[in-house]
């Protein structure tokens, strides 16, 4: 059954009119979704791009999801050798996973007892779409952006998370080649747990730094 | 790529220029003093990307690490806090 079926929505049409429900086209379009619509269309046509690697590169993004860096935070958590790779380089760290991060070099920064870490873009909204996922609207918005280099501990505590005055709070501004995740710290209480259940702790918020890894219930 | 003009632990200042077109360096950083933190490879100019030159030779670029009170004077949380920012080595300067 459609969302659409089922009583109360018979399209008989016989109480009313049919509420009106906009579609995306009907916010119109500005003049860079029409220029970004052009260039895809140019770049198909002059034969650089076929619409199939389009569709598929979008495919790709869209099949990514925080629980791929999860995995890799809980290895890390579990295995120090492992760890010590993912500091250095971590396409190649997740490449040990199968997991293919693509060729924009991703960097990891370690939270410890003494730096908390954050990331943000403050020129565009530079993310590691291919370890985690496409990015949170929020991470984007002009606020974050600005905030978050601005009044690092006021845009954490809205978060939920306080920061001890003691701990440096280190934010990265990824305005160039690279991008970063927030290795989180492994939570307390978690010693004899394997990595699936690790993974379970660690929240999308936690490898951007505006959030810890969740307590274990 | 020529070799790195500046090495980990070195201070420098970012230049304060104001150039049009596209560049990567915010303007709140742009006449701010850091130390470098680490050299992060050689890229190519997206200056010049941009425009859809090749940007090259490769810029060294660097990781470079800034007090955050240094860097808004008003600056409300504890004097330890930083920020890193990735600048590529045209854009800073050595200070002495």
């Amino acid at each position: 059954m459609s969302p659409h079926d089922g009583p109360g929505h018979d399209h008989e049409h016989d109480h009313g009119p049919h509420p009106y429900q906009p579609d995306i086209e009907d916010s119109g379009y500005t003049e860079r979704m029409v220029m970004a619509q052009a260039v895809e269309e140019l770049l198909i046509e002059k034969g650089i791009i076929t619409a199939d690697e389009m569709r598929a590169q979008v495919e790709l993004m869209d099949s990514r999801e925080p629980a791929l860096g999860a995995k890799v935070v809980a290895r890390a958590w579990a295995d120090p050798a492992f760890k010590q790779r993912l500091l250095e380089d971590v396409n190649k760290a997740a490449a040990e996973m199968d997991i293919d991060t693509g060729h924009i070099p991703i960097r990891a920064v370690e939270n410890t007892p003494d730096v908390h870490n954050v990331i943000v873009c403050t020129l565009c909204s530079c993310y590691p779409r291919l370890l985690i996922g496409l990015p949170p609207d929020w991470y984007k918005s002009r606020a974050y952006r600005s905030r978050t280099v601005r009044e690092p501990r006021v845009v954490l505590a809205e978060f939920g998370t306080e920061i001890a005055d003691d701990v440096e709070v280190r934010v990265h501004d990824s305005t160039a080649d690279l991008r970063y995740m927030v290795l989180p710290m492994r939570p307390a209480g978690t010693d004899d747990w394997d990595e699936d259940r690790l993974a379970e702790l660690v929240n999308r918020d936690s490898m951007i730094g505006v959030s810890l890894a969740s307590e274990p219930k | 790529m020529s070799a790195a003009r500046f090495q980990s632990g070195d201070t420098v200042a970012v230049s304060a220029a104001y150039p049009p077109g596209h560049v990567r360096t915010p303007y709140f950083i742009r006449g701010k003093s850091g130390v470098v933190d680490s050299i992060a490879g050689a890229y190519p100019n997206p200056e010049e990307l941009a425009y859809g030159r090749d940007g090259m030779p490769a810029l060294p670029l660097y990781r470079v690490r800034f007090k955050q009170t240094d860097v808004w004077p008003d600056y409300a949380g504890p004097a330890n806090d930083t920020v890193v920012i990735d600048l590529y080595e045209p854009w800073l300067e050595p200070t002495s």
